[in-house]
């Protein structure tokens, strides 16, 4: 399936880079705004996605696409489970509990453990939506 | 020092979904043999539990959250008796599946998704039954619900699609009722906490929001139990799904899912009430006759097995709905106590002889192709280990002494006479007449008559799954004895005193 | 109230849809719009007359009112399931369709009885 117009192609090349850092300014500061790691990590599989669509589909290179942003989901989530169980066997006792630092309220680097989290949700978040999206694109595409 | 063990319940499935996903791809042989293991352990861990629990409840606080002026913020975990009865067979027979499975999977060719999806569904009955807080309930319903979907369309075939999309489209009907049901109750008590929730609303009599969340969530726990008039989706989706997976849908997802939060909204978050109650034993006692009418004239060996298990849910449901009547009416506690009793020991035990006769028509349809009745026949010889533990587990469901089966009607009819509701106890005995009617067929089709003309089959099936069966048909026998007082004690009466006593 | 009424509306207009269309895409759509009626209500359920965003502005100042942060949480939580869920149903659905070469729900009928 070809893409669309050189026009298109061209204006999503230069805003698919200012999407994606939009969406991880949201996933960043989840603590601090709304949003975090689930709405940062919808925006960051937009703009991936929109990329996909203005340029047209050639479905070699979207198999690798779609191993690897599976593996991507996957890894994810074992980072983040590793990260909630890490803090019980260093001492802090509690499944889930908030073991770093806390800081003061308003900077970046505050609330201990949580922007980590918000990260590491955001990566799985775009990986899962990029998985699901290129699920349906190879289905059709081999038709 | 128990309670640490609690969230190890929900986070090893879920990481070794995760780990085979990825780690399935490279290492060929790694799932299909470290997965059993993994089940073992959690099997092993949770009998362990059940063993020391005895009365107590075990209360974790999920990141360390502790309650402010007495008002719990934060995700609590909570086990009881039953908690952790409903623990132990969840695990026992996802290790009996997986086990199963280990054979089974030949056939298909993405066998990592198989497992992942698999550890993901235990993951999510698991956290079903050891939350102390209802979102967090709807939570992890969702996600066994989603896994079990995926499961049920894993072969691709026409029918099995088919089943998999009228099975979503009733469960998300199902699930939107509950997510309903559960926003009308956080806006009546302001809280998530189920032991909150019971200080608010126990003692007070029903308003008319609770009433209307007790009717939504009736009739989205409904839907995932499969009582009738909500069962449709039942029939076709337990019979097209690969054959451990049908055992783990009928053995446990109903019960974890659907019957076990029943019971725990009904009995230990709303005041038990009279109008519930005899909703629910109304619930019951259709679903017994429905489902057993239906099943006597299939022909096809999946549908009859699930069209049962509507019935023997429908036993379930009524003793435990004859024990909630009494309490309401203030009754005798003895009776209320056996009836209760009744129901939680059937539901032991249709876990495991439903699951047998499932892994049985699996090893059938692994050797023969096919789920008909009326292309098989003479396979007593043939497949001898199949065609003995499918006797068993007939002898168990139909009620024949010495099997677990027996025991656990007789207390159902007894505990039904000497509550006064004879009509209930003539109906229940007519259901095992006929519960025994249709087994005798299924046997008598299956394994003994003449061969049909496709012939039979040069040997049993593989040993993995020829173990399996064994192991589950001396569970059958060995159940039997949990009628026994002091072995009572020990695993059921917490699980009835729990729901009694009406404390988390 | 003439909001949770709405809500409500629209969650029986939704059941509606799913029990009576025929098309599959349909019944895929009205289940959708049950499930956007429910976050309403949630969000409904949370509101607090006259109250703030419930975000920490500066270091130790608390606002007066605030709205009950607890359904937004929850509501994100629901939307991620009703993602998850309508994309199985699409995912079945486009096999579906592949194999019964219809879309239609009478049409799709081989497991009977």
């Amino acid at each position: 399936m070809n893409g669309m117009s050189l026009i298109v192609k061209k204006v999503t090349q230069l805003m698919a880079g200012i999407i994606f850092l939009y969406g991880v300014y949201i996933m960043l500061h989840g603590h601090l705004t709304p949003g975090g790691g689930f709405a940062g990590g919808t925006i960051v599989a937009g703009s991936f996605i929109l990329l996909i669509v203005a340029n047209g589909i050639r479905v070699f290179g979207l198999h690798r696409e779609e191993q690897l942003s599976s593996a991507a989901e996957s890894i994810a989530i074992l980072v983040f489970l590793l990260l909630a169980t890490a803090g019980m066997l260093m001492g802090a006792m509690w499944f889930f509990r908030n073991y770093l630092p806390h800081g003061t309220p308003g900077n970046i680097a505050s609330a201990g453990v949580i922007p980590i989290y918000n990260l590491v949700v955001g990566t799985e978040v775009a990986a899962a939506l990029l998985t699901i999206f290129l699920g349906f694109v190879i289905f059709k595409a081999e038709d | 020092m128990m309670e640490a063990l609690l969230p190890l319940f929900v986070v090893i499935p879920l990481g070794f979904a995760f780990i085979t996903a990825v780690a399935g791809r490279y290492i060929p042989q790694f799932h299909r043999i470290a997965i059993p293991l993994v089940f073992l352990f959690l099997a092993g861990l949770s009998a362990w539990m059940m063993a020391n629990i005895r009365e107590n409840i075990l209360l974790y606080m999920v990141g360390g959250w502790e309650p402010v002026n007495g008002i719990p913020i934060g995700i609590h975990l909570s086990a009881d008796g039953l908690s952790v009865l409903l623990l132990v067979i969840i695990n026992t027979l996802a290790f009996f599946s997986a086990f199963y499975s280990y054979a089974y999977i030949e056939q298909y060719t993405s066998g990592q998704y198989f497992y992942a999806l698999f550890c993901l569904m235990v993951a999510g009955m698991n956290g079903v039954a050891v939350t102390g807080d209802i979102f967090n309930l709807y939570v992890f319903l969702e996600i066994a619900a989603i896994a079990s979907y995926a499961l049920v369309a894993f072969g691709t075939k026409k029918e099995e699609l088919e089943a998999s999309f009228k099975y979503q489209v009733l469960g998300g009907l199902g699930s939107l009722f509950i997510l309903f049901g559960i926003g009308v109750l956080y806006w009546a008590t302001g809280t998530l906490n189920m032991a909150d929730m019971h200080k608010l609303l126990g003692s007070a009599p029903a308003s008319p929001g609770i009433v209307f969340a007790g009717v939504l969530l009736l009739a989205g726990f409904g839907i995932k139990s499969a009582m009738v008039p909500f069962h449709s989706w039942l029939p076709d989706a337990h019979s097209s799904a690969p054959s451990p997976i049908s055992a783990m849908l009928s053995g446990v997802l109903i019960k974890a899912i659907g019957i076990y939060c029943l019971f725990r909204f009904f009995f230990n978050l709303f005041a038990v009430s009279v109008q519930f109650a005899y909703g629910i034993t109304t619930l019951g006692v259709i679903s017994m006759l429905v489902g057993g009418f239906l099943a006597i004239n299939q022909w096809d060996t999946k549908r009859l097995l699930a069209y049962s298990s509507i019935s023997q849910m429908g036993y379930v449901v009524m003793s435990t709905g004859i024990g909630m009547i009494l309490l309401c009416r203030g009754g005798d506690m003895k009776i209320a106590a056996l009836a209760i009793f009744g129901g939680v020991y059937h539901l032991v035990n249709h876990a495991f002889f439903k699951g047998l006769l499932f892994l049985n028509a699996g090893a059938l349809e692994y050797r023969l192709q096919t789920r008909d009745l009326l292309k098989m026949g003479g396979l007593a010889h043939a497949m001898p280990v199949t065609s003995a533990t499918s006797l068993v587990a007939s002898m168990a469901i139909s009620g024949i002494p010495p099997f677990n089966g027996f025991f656990s009607k007789l207390i159902i009819i007894i505990a039904a006479v000497r509550a006064g509701f004879y009509g209930l106890a003539i109906l229940a005995v007519i259901v095992s007449i006929i519960t025994l009617a249709y087994y005798l067929k299924f046997q008598r089709y299956a394994f003994y008559g003449k061969p049909s003309e496709s012939g039979l089959p040069e040997k049993d099936v593989p040993f993995s799954m020829k173990g399996t069966m064994i192991l589950l048909a001396l569970c059958c026998l060995l159940l039997s004895v949990l009628v026994f007082p002091s072995l009572r004690n020990l695993f059921l009466m917490p699980a009835v005193h729990a729901l009694m006593n009406m404390t988390l | 109230m003439v909001l949770f009424v709405m809500c409500f509306l629209l969650f029986l207009v939704g059941l509606y849809g799913v029990l009576t269309r025929r098309n599959l895409i349909k019944i895929i759509i009205a289940l959708s719009i049950m499930e956007y009626s429910l976050n309403l209500f949630f969000i409904l359920i949370g509101y607090v007359k006259g109250g703030e965003i419930p975000i920490l502005k500066k270091a130790g100042t608390v606002p007066a009112v605030v709205v009950d942060p607890l359904p937004q949480a929850m509501i994100l939580t629901a939307i991620v399931i009703g993602l998850a869920t309508t994309a199985l149903l699409l995912a079945i659905a486009i096999r579906l369709y592949r194999k019964y070469k219809t879309f239609d729900v009478s049409g799709i009928n081989a497991l009977k009885g």
